[in-house]
């Protein structure tokens, strides 16, 4: 029962998802944010219209992946969401990729999908550098690298 | 045997609506304690780490345990055959139905997230009681329900015993199961026993009927029915048997925790040296809770004034949320046996010490709340259905009575 | 035209021999480990061929010392938590999130005082997940007990269960969260044995490396089901208990010297 209700609930966001693409194709435009990573690419790790249809779907088979069995190498991240598609800002600053206008909201403000992805997961990449037991490892995946971010909220905070 | 007339109640309609404004207004507050709460996070409780259930909690776990014991008086009639008690199995049932969705109001509101309700309704550990309890307390609702149906449908009626039986079984479920919330779990000194659950299940007896008890004083009162002493003196006895049945497991409780060395901190903890637990236990249950009503309730006159007899329903209730209040609280504030034979000198989490709790105002408000819903649901449904016999007088209660006076 | 012979300057040369050597030395340790751990995420599911645990050896535990503590809050994020405005410090030190405590201890008959850290015991029968209504506490295969947030209702009854009251609920909206250690308002969360680093393919915890670093090496990490492992042989060779083993839980975390 619960099954057909998600089917069903993802079948209409998939044809909202449609309507998007649509709307987004006649505009002409696309919803990826400039100043992003994405802004460069083509595609990111699946086909546009694939992605536009799906990713709730792959953002969701991911996390059980990642939680229970620990997998971290697939392309599917929700951090290299972030890491793509949050914009820099012309002072370099990383702007939240879930704020208003930015490469989320921007459908999910049309489809009036709500999403707590972020309630959780970092808005902006945020690796600080640690020390570690062995220094050639380094953070993840960090083009974007938040150090100076951290720092200062670490004078700040607490 | 004469036929019971059940019909709506009949209050003034500026006095009826007065009333739901105000059981409104409550709820509304409480609404909007829960938005702000929602909003802002737990941080605006009096809640923390270490007292990690509240005011909500004490709300809740009180209504939902009354929820279960104000069915009482509908299993006394339907299961156990006293037909004495048929005419309030229909209120009973309601008021069963009412005070429950009140309880899981406020604990459902007061969850972190309480927008994942669907992920609770459709994931299941079935290690948990938790999870049963779920299904306890929406089956109840659904076969109260049914049961109210087969006493107010004719062709309903035969099915009442059967459908009854059920209702009880489950009843004594969903109460061990509530109790067992605590009982079950080992890390804290004052859960960790199976007393618990049938202390649960004397104390939904009491606080049940004591909340019943009020309910029908309140509506017969103002809609100047009759309620016969008959009636009321023989709910007065059974209140007070039950509230001996709770002295009696609280009894069991502290001597199985008393006997050993093991638990002495704990007793000392709850019977002396607990501050404000110690008082609410001693005033609070054992003095305004238990002594003071059944003395009332044995007193030559006291025992047969109204005004006494809702006071005494009110002290009970009052007991109720002391009880909850020690249990609950007292039960997580008290620090736990991590390193027996060695005293915490210092610690980075309260670890060795009584952890403090004070009550905020929007736990409080969010209780009252559930309160307000409860109450609201069932003034609503004794006047808008036929819940409430006409007369419960001492003539339309007692057949010998009524018999005797005829000829 | 020739130009004329230009003496070789001996100086820079040996120079440049002496920086090869030390940038040599330096590198090649990073270099051999970084082959060694063959740090890469991982792709294939945990499984249970490992146990991951902890041993602690009170006796190493330095007095005052909170580097594991300091260390655990960077790692994860926590001391970037924000008291909300309209907080009391001493409610907010009650409510923000604490995976690690330190805790000193007196024995009442002999005074003896010990020193130790306190997290989650990563049990192999852990309460928290029996009691979890929705299955959000689980005990992953390698024997992590963590919270899967994503299903976390915040209910808090894990918290009740916990013999160790080694839970924290989140009770403010977070904004400042790592993207390694994800976290927000409403679940619950504990010490998950730094399972971003196990499944990045790194060697321990943050706690340890600094425990480490202080000199202390308190803290030893490792599988408990490989024989060969430094925290297996330790275990074979010191006495250690579980705190509560009364509990029967099988606590991966095992203490010594207290």
């Amino acid at each position: 029962m619960a099954r057909a209700v998600v089917l069903g609930s993802l079948i209409s966001v998939g044809l909202a998802g449609a309507l998007c693409a649509l709307a987004v194709q006649a505009a002409g435009g696309s919803f990826v944010v400039p100043g992003s990573q994405a802004a460069t690419l083509d595609s990111c790790v699946e086909e546009t219209d694939f992605m536009r249809r799906n990713h709730m779907e792959v953002i969701k088979h991911q996390r059980d992946a990642t939680v229970h069995s620990g997998i971290r190498s697939t392309k599917h991240s929700l951090s290299g969401c972030v890491e793509c598609h949050a914009s820099v800002g012309p002072d370099g600053a990383v702007v939240p990729v879930d704020a208003k206008g930015q490469f989320c909201h921007a459908c999910h403000a049309f489809t009036a999908i709500g999403m707590n992805c972020f309630d959780c997961h970092a808005t902006v990449p945020r690796h600080p550098d640690l020390e570690r037991s062995d220094p050639a490892q380094a953070p993840l995946g960090s083009t974007l690298l938040e150090t100076g971010a951290v720092a200062s909220e670490r004078g700040e905070g607490n | 045997m004469k036929r019971i007339v059940y019909r709506e109640w009949q209050l003034a309609p500026q006095r009826y609506w007065a009333l739901l404004a105000i059981l409104a207004a409550v709820a509304g507050l409480g609404g909007l304690a829960f938005a702000y709460l929602e909003h802002e996070g737990h941080w605006v409780t009096g809640m923390t780490n270490h007292v990690v259930w509240g005011a909500p909690h004490i709300f809740a776990v009180l209504l939902i345990i009354a929820a279960s014991g104000a069915l009482n008086v509908a299993s006394i009639a339907s299961v156990f055959g006293k037909t004495f008690y048929k005419p309030l199995a229909r209120l009973s049932g309601l008021l069963a139905v009412a005070l429950l969705a009140g309880g899981l109001m406020v604990l459902v509101l007061d969850l972190g997230r309480p927008d994942r309700l669907v992920v609770a309704m459709t994931y299941y550990n079935f290690r948990s009681i938790f999870a049963w309890n779920i299904f306890l307390y929406t089956g109840f609702m659904v076969i109260v329900i049914a049961y109210l149906w087969t006493m107010a449908e004719r062709k309903g009626n035969e099915y009442t015993k059967p459908v009854g039986f059920v209702a009880f079984v489950w009843r004594l479920l969903l109460t061990t199961g509530t109790g067992s919330i605590f009982g079950f779990l080992v890390a804290r000194q004052a859960y960790d026993t199976a007393v618990l659950a049938p202390l649960f299940i004397a104390m939904s007896f009491a606080y049940g009927l004591a909340i019943f008890l009020l309910v029908v004083m309140f509506a017969y009162v103002q809609d100047q029915r009759p309620l016969g002493n008959v009636l009321l003196y023989r709910l007065r006895n059974l209140l007070a048997v039950f509230i001996g049945a709770v002295l009696l497991l609280l009894l069991a409780y502290f001597l199985t925790k008393l006997y050993g060395a093991r638990n002495y901190d704990l007793v000392s903890f709850y019977l002396l040296s607990g501050g404000t637990y110690t008082v609410a236990f001693w005033l609070g249950w054992i003095l305004i809770g238990s002594l003071a009503p059944l003395g009332i309730f044995a007193h030559p006159i006291l025992g047969k004034d109204r005004t006494w007899l809702a006071v005494a329903a009110g002290m009970v209730v009052v007991g109720g949320f002391s009880a909850m209040y020690v249990l609950i609280i007292g039960g997580q504030a008290f620090p736990m046996p991590l390193f027996p034979g060695q005293t915490v000198i210092e610690s980075g989490f309260l670890d060795g010490q009584v952890a403090p709790y004070a009550p905020s105002i929007p736990e409080i408000l969010l209780g009252l709340g559930g309160v307000a819903v409860a109450l609201l649901i069932t003034a609503v449904g004794i006047r808008v259905l036929q819940f409430l016999p006409e007369s419960l007088d001492d003539r339309s209660v007692d057949p010998h009575l009524a018999a005797a006076e005829a000829t | 035209m020739s130009k004329p012979k230009e003496t070789i300057n001996r100086g820079r040369r040996a120079f440049m021999g002496v920086a090869a050597g030390v940038t040599g030395v330096a590198v090649a340790p990073g270099v051999l480990l970084h082959t060694v751990v063959g740090a890469a995420p991982r792709s294939e599911p945990v499984t249970s061929a490992v146990r991951w645990g902890l041993l602690i050896d009170t006796a190493r535990c330095a007095d005052g010392c909170t580097a594991c503590v300091t260390a655990c809050n960077e790692e994860n994020g926590l001391d970037l938590q924000v008291k909300p405005a309209g907080l009391s410090d001493e409610k907010w030190a009650q409510q923000r999130a604490v995976w690690i405590r330190k805790a000193k201890l007196q024995d009442n008959q002999t005074g003896r005082v010990t020193n130790l850290p306190l997290m989650c015991q990563h049990c192999e029968r852990p309460p928290c997940v029996d009691v979890c209504p929705t299955g959000a506490s689980f005990k992953r295969a390698d024997g992590i007990v963590m919270v899967d947030r994503h299903t976390c209702i915040g209910c808090r009854y894990c918290m009740m269960a916990c013999p160790y009251k080694a839970r924290s609920f989140i009770h403010e909206k977070v904004d400042t969260q790592l993207t390694r250690a994800p976290r927000g308002k409403g679940c619950v969360e504990s010490c998950n044995l730094c399972v971003h680093r196990r499944d990045q393919g790194e060697a321990s915890t943050a706690c340890v490396d600094a425990c480490a670093r202080e000199g202390s090496n308190a803290i030893v990490f490792g599988d408990l089901k490989d024989p060969n492992s430094q925290i297996s042989q330790k275990l074979v060779s010191i006495a250690s208990r579980q705190i509560r083993e009364d509990l029967a839980l099988n606590t991966g975390v095992r203490y010594a010297n207290i």
